[in-house]
């Protein structure tokens, strides 16, 4: 069909026979794309005259905006909190295997280390654009070292630290640069905590509560201060009390400031929580759900021993324990069965579950205008899922950068 | 003059979708061969309720239509009256309207030719009455100082000149002016009478439409639904007319 499309002369193609997540509902819908990006088919027709050059037919696909782990440190072998030589191609290996869990960005994270890991890792960590080579990276998401002792889970003691002496300068010296840092997950009881907040979130960074002991009116001073995140609410955290609910109180707070939203993260692996507890918080607060892997080397792996940062750990089945305890530590789950998992324990509907992976690591970032949704001009990075959530292919600005072997896994 | 009777909305809307592609089908369209289909304009242009919006989700986006052969009047136009002409041309040069299919307003206009509209008159600017004003109030939030007051629109004259017109009424509150269109003598206080003088109208309506007209009339055009039926059964495809183009079918006529 001739056109003449006045903007631009990219390829225009068009997703036909498919049910695309919309504004919190599936709607059979094409989805159009030009030059990595959703475009907007009324548009194109009336004002530039413009139509499809392929028409590509999805057989009755979800189409969904792709998944985004804000927590996940490593797997298949690689573990992001060891200084190897081969740190990049390490990182380059773990975004080219995720693509296959639906995971078209994501935020290495760090387990608490030496202040020597963080200098030699996090210039080896740039945040870049996805496409045929891997999921894209948001930047790093700092789990530690400024986090509780009573609530270190697996973390190794000898490296937490406090803001005592310098605050912000401490940090800064203990990291050494926050050039591609994302998030950092701190306990907000700790002294001069609200200064280093204040400091973080000034610098855009999120600031996230976990790995601590707080009471409910210190995680809401936290929230006051800027902090917008709970590191995988109901672990390493006092339990809920019904007279101090404690950070996981933050939930129904009424003193979160005007027009913000707290969200937290959840592992919804089966393991780290209760199901029943998934639904005690996604019906407290469904909005601020936001389901993350914490994903360590193991993940992809057989079970046996692995590294996470500095200690060894067991994987046997789904579980990952340090060695020789009972302590959890990181997960071997995958997004997408992430995805499955939370969306059978609570029932929700399938938008529910795929945006709790997608739109709301974006709003909690604060790039929902192009990331976790298939709105007018959003970058594309989508998927393609069957009715039981299972990804079938994975699409970064555009193009598609994984699809399911018809013959099998 | 045809009048076709449905039970209801979805039978009326789907024995007219029926006919309009009988209709473009027997007419065997082509590169070159256009059908001209007609229909009545509306809101201006830039308003998330406008025309155009309306057209592409409800009619376009599922079609596979040519965007050069949409021709929409551009309520955002410099010169408003230009535009207008322009149109008329566009018309001529696409051969004529085949087939126009149009509602009826509940003062019995025909696109937004209100009451006291020359029946000769051609595409231009009006001012809408307040009926039409409240009936459109539905898609603005119900506030009716947001509603625009003025609309391009088709002419009687210009959708009389169309080879067929096809109008499609349903509602008991379009009852009285369905009467006044077909049982009462050609006024321009209720325009769309003025298809009493075109030689080829099909009305379709439903049940609740006929409430106001005599039961002789709704009778008579019942008891013709079987000969009016054959216009929808079968119902050809192109692949069935490309094959046999030579024995093509005369749509019936009274």
């Amino acid at each position: 069909m001739p056109s003449n499309k006045s903007v631009s002369d990219a390829p225009i193609v068009q997703f036909t026979n498919c049910r695309i997540l919309r504004d919190h509902q599936l709607q059979r819908e094409d989805l159009w794309v030009r030059e990595g990006k959703i475009l907007n088919p009324e548009k194109l027709f009336f004002d530039e005259k413009g139509s499809a050059d392929v028409q590509l037919d999805c057989k009755d696909s979800i189409i969904a905006p792709g998944f985004i782990d804000v927590q996940i440190n490593g797997g298949f072998g690689v573990d992001f909190s060891l200084a190897t030589d081969d740190f990049k191609s390490g990182i380059d290996l773990v975004s080219q295997k995720i693509l296959s869990h639906g995971v078209t960005s994501f935020c290495p994270t760090l387990v608490t280390s030496p202040s020597s890991v963080y200098h030699q890792v996090l210039p080896q960590i740039s945040v870049r654009n996805g496409g045929t080579h891997g999921a894209g990276i948001l930047g790093a998401h700092l789990e530690g070292p400024f986090i509780s002792k009573e609530k270190k889970g697996a973390h190794p003691e000898h490296c937490l630290r406090t803001f005592e002496a310098g605050a912000f300068q401490d940090l800064l010296a203990t990291y050494g640069s926050l050039d591609c840092v994302q998030i950092v997950t701190l306990a907000p009881e700790m002294r001069r905590s609200s200064e280093v907040i204040r400091e973080l979130t000034k610098r855009g960074i999120c600031v996230s509560l976990g790995h601590s002991v707080a009471n409910l009116s210190q995680a809401e001073e936290a929230v006051q201060h800027g902090a917008t995140f709970i590191t995988h609410l109901f672990n390493a955290m006092l339990p809920f009390h019904h007279r101090d609910p404690g950070i996981v109180g933050l939930l129904t707070s009424d003193r979160i400031p005007a027009g913000r939203k707290v969200f937290y993260g959840m592992i919804s692996d089966g393991i780290h929580t209760n199901p029943a507890a998934l639904r005690i918080a996604h019906r407290a607060h469904p909005k601020g759900l936001v389901l993350v892997t914490d994903a360590m080397a193991g993940m992809g792996l057989a079970p046996g021993r692995h590294t996470l940062g500095q200690q060894v750990v067991e994987i046997d089945g789904l579980n990952t324990y340090i060695a020789g305890t009972k302590t959890l530590s990181g997960s071997v789950a995958t997004m997408d069965t992430c995805v499955r998992h939370f969306q059978e324990a609570t029932g929700c509907a399938v938008e529910t579950a795929l945006e709790a992976a997608s739109l709301h690591p974006a709003q909690l970032l604060g790039i929902e205008h192009k990331k976790g949704t298939l709105n007018y001009d959003s970058d594309a990075d989508f998927l393609m899922l069957n009715d039981s959530l299972y990804v079938q292919a994975t699409y970064i600005a555009g193009e598609e950068v994984w699809r399911q072997d018809v013959s099998g896994m | 003059m045809k009048l076709i009777i449905l039970e209801n909305y979805s039978q009326a809307s789907e024995w007219a979708a029926k006919y309009i592609r009988n209709r473009i089908v027997q007419f065997g369209p082509g590169p070159g061969r256009f059908f001209t289909l007609g229909l009545p304009t509306g809101l201006p242009r830039d308003h998330p309720e406008s025309y155009h919006s309306f057209m592409w989700n409800n009619f376009f986006k599922h079609i596979d239509i040519s965007p050069e052969n949409v021709h929409l009047l551009d309520g955002n136009a410099p010169d408003l009256q230009a535009e207008c002409d322009a149109f008329e041309e566009k018309i001529k040069a696409a051969g004529g309207i085949e087939l126009f299919v149009g509602g009826i307003g509940p003062d019995g206009h025909i696109a937004f030719n209100e009451p006291g509209s020359s029946l000769v008159s051609r595409t231009r600017v009006k001012t809408l009455a307040m009926d039409t004003i409240l009936a459109n109030a539905r898609f603005f939030d119900g506030d009716l100082s947001k509603v625009p007051t003025m609309a391009l629109t088709v002419g009687v004259g210009t959708v009389m000149d169309a080879r067929e017109v096809m109008i499609l009424i349903t509602g008991a509150h379009k009852a009285f002016a369905l009467y006044k269109a077909i049982e009462d003598g050609v006024n321009h206080m209720w325009t769309v009478s003025a298809f009493q003088q075109h030689p080829n109208t099909v009305f379709v309506c439903d049940e609740d439409a006929t409430l106001e007209l005599k039961v002789k009339t709704v009778k008579y055009f019942k008891g013709l639904m079987l000969v009016h039926n054959k216009l929808v059964e079968p119902l050809y495809s192109m692949k069935e007319m490309e094959a046999e183009r030579s024995q093509s079918k005369k749509p019936y006529s009274d």
